[in-house]
């Protein structure tokens, strides 16, 4: 039961005859938070549809808790632990804020005894705008307070792998540091997460290890606090533009 | 005096036209579906209704617990085994699945009861009514409108706040994203359409209650429902209510007006929103 919580080996996928991802080998251990860094269209939003069930690869094989999970719809993955705060939040639009959490609370896992479980209290604790807003629909909250309530919703799932897609992405710096200091908390009770993130200084700073994507592979994979600037400007542009 | 008169007969009419439309902006409203089987399902029902009549000989309330759980296991399974293959953002493969359905529907039902009308035999409920005021009100359109009403709230209070109801929202708004916070979406389909055809089992038993069913009157049942759908705004469970009492309004209206005009009252109403609102009367401005 060492194993890694999630491992992927030589996976590929695309969408139609464009293939996105080549032969990606991807391992998170669990309670450990790893960035996933690269420029735009490196891979890393596909990379998360393939670990989420939104994408069934094409080849390759994905692993979570030692089971072969790739293929697995979304709702069975989720089932099993694995949760995702989506790029651009994606609420349900109409229902309010509380409406959003209660569909997760719901219908995501149950977790199991002894072990804590997330509950609306508790993310509303986390992030005390829940409560205030609670009977407000969400598409009256701003952009901040949209991305508090995506996490909350993932969170109510009981995930043992949060992946969180582009969390910082439109959002104001002093609205940034607020979410990105909630992640310790809850990192506290022994979730992996997976972070992908534009900005790479935010991503070093928060993760203990870093992969980077380059045209849908992995050009880079080391401990956060090791990683030079120079390894990850040529693992994000790729080693001709180091050069110049 | 006799303009208020229409108005209460045209309400009670929309009310058969209510509990037509429910379960089509249901569907709508959650999977982006057009259900043009709608009508013929509902007259499938209405024979189903007839046959079991005849071999329980049981009254028409009665009936209607055999015939509603069996429509809605009907329409769980027809969501799982036909339409969850075809739905989603394009709704072209939905319409003309459930077009073909549509025509296998009507051609069964030609096959199974021949061409000949028939009816549901109501034991005097289809000719009793009751004194409300100045006026003399049929008893199977007042039920038949306060069925409406009931199955109305109902599915609103269901939307609101049961957990299924929230997993059907949050599906329409994003199934997706629904998906990843658990819900799965061809479940909760199943589940619309189970709500959407039961609601027809009993909109069936109040039709083959009202008039003679044959095999080929799905597609003007059809017409109404999508017109109260569309009058009131699509998606819209309170919508479909209020827009089927102003279609129901508008036959009555209009049959006052000119004896032969009333189903032709109704398409001008309908054709005059879709020019001046095209989203509907309920449909928040924006």
């Amino acid at each position: 039961m060492s194993g890694p919580l999630l491992s992927t080996h030589g996976l590929s996928a695309g969408y139609g005859d464009f293939q996105a991802l080549f032969g990606i080998d991807f391992t998170v251990q669990a309670g450990e938070a790893v960035a996933l860094i690269g420029a735009n269209g490196a891979g890393k939003s596909t990379l998360l549809k393939c670990l989420t069930g939104l994408l069934v690869p094409t080849a390759g094989t994905v692993q979570f808790d030692g089971e072969s999970v790739g293929g697995l719809p979304p709702h069975r993955l989720v089932a099993r632990g694995v949760a995702m705060v989506p790029e651009g939040r994606r609420l349900f639009t109409g229902l309010t804020v509380e409406e959003n959490l209660r569909v997760a609370r719901d219908h995501g896992r149950r977790s199991e005894r002894l072990e804590p479980s997330w509950t609306i209290p508790r993310v509303q604790s986390l992030f005390p705008v829940l409560r205030e807003k609670r009977h407000a629909v969400v598409e009256s909250l701003s952009g901040g307070q949209q991305q508090m309530v995506a996490i909350a919703r993932a969170l109510l799932c009981n995930p043992r792998l949060l992946l969180c897609d582009e969390l910082s992405l439109g959002l104001a710096p002093r609205v940034i540091m607020e979410i990105y200091d909630a992640l310790p908390t809850i990192a506290a009770q022994g979730m992996a997460l997976v972070l992908v993130e534009q900005d790479v200084a935010l991503a070093q700073r928060s993760s203990q290890r870093l992969y980077c994507l380059l045209e849908g592979r992995v050009t880079l994979s080391a401990p956060s606090p090791q990683v030079t600037r120079e390894a990850i400007t040529s693992a994000f542009f790729g080693a001709d533009h180091a050069v110049a | 005096m006799q303009w208020l008169e229409a108005l209460v007969q045209g309400a009670l009419l929309g009310g058969l036209y209510a509990q037509y439309a429910l379960g089509m902006t249901l569907m709508f409203g959650v999977m982006r579906i057009v259900n043009v089987a709608h009508g013929d399902l509902l007259i499938l029902l209405a024979f189903g209704a007839i046959s079991l009549s005849t071999l329980m000989g049981v009254g028409p309330y009665h009936l209607m617990l055999v015939i509603v759980p069996l429509a809605a296991l009907a329409g769980y399974l027809l969501q799982r085994g036909l339409l969850n293959r075809v739905v989603g953002p394009d709704p072209l493969p939905s319409l003309i699945a459930t077009f073909g359905l549509s025509i296998a529907v009507q051609n069964l039902l030609l096959e199974v009861y021949t061409a000949d009308a028939r009816s549901l035999p109501g034991n005097g409920l289809e000719s009793a009514s009751v004194a409300l005021g100045p006026f003399s009100i049929g008893l199977l359109p007042l039920q038949t409108l306060l069925a409406a009403v009931a199955l109305t709230v109902a599915v609103h209070l269901m939307l609101r706040h049961t957990a299924f109801g929230l997993a059907l929202r949050a599906a329409a708004a994003d199934a997706e994203a629904a998906a990843l916070a658990g819900v799965n979406p061809r479940h909760v389909y199943a589940g619309a359409t189970a709500i959407a055809v039961g609601v027809l089992g009993v909109s069936a038993v109040f039709q083959a209650l009202r008039v003679t069913v044959s095999p080929a009157d799905g597609a003007a049942q059809l017409i109404f429902a999508f017109e109260a759908v569309i009058i009131g705004g699509m998606g819209s469970v309170w919508g479909a209510f209020w827009g089927a009492m102003v279609l129901g309004v508008a036959q009555v209206v209009g049959a006052r007006l000119d004896a032969g005009s009333g189903t032709l009252a109704g398409h001008v109403v309908f054709l005059a929103v879709l020019a001046l609102r095209p989203r509907g009367l309920l449909s928040r401005s924006s």
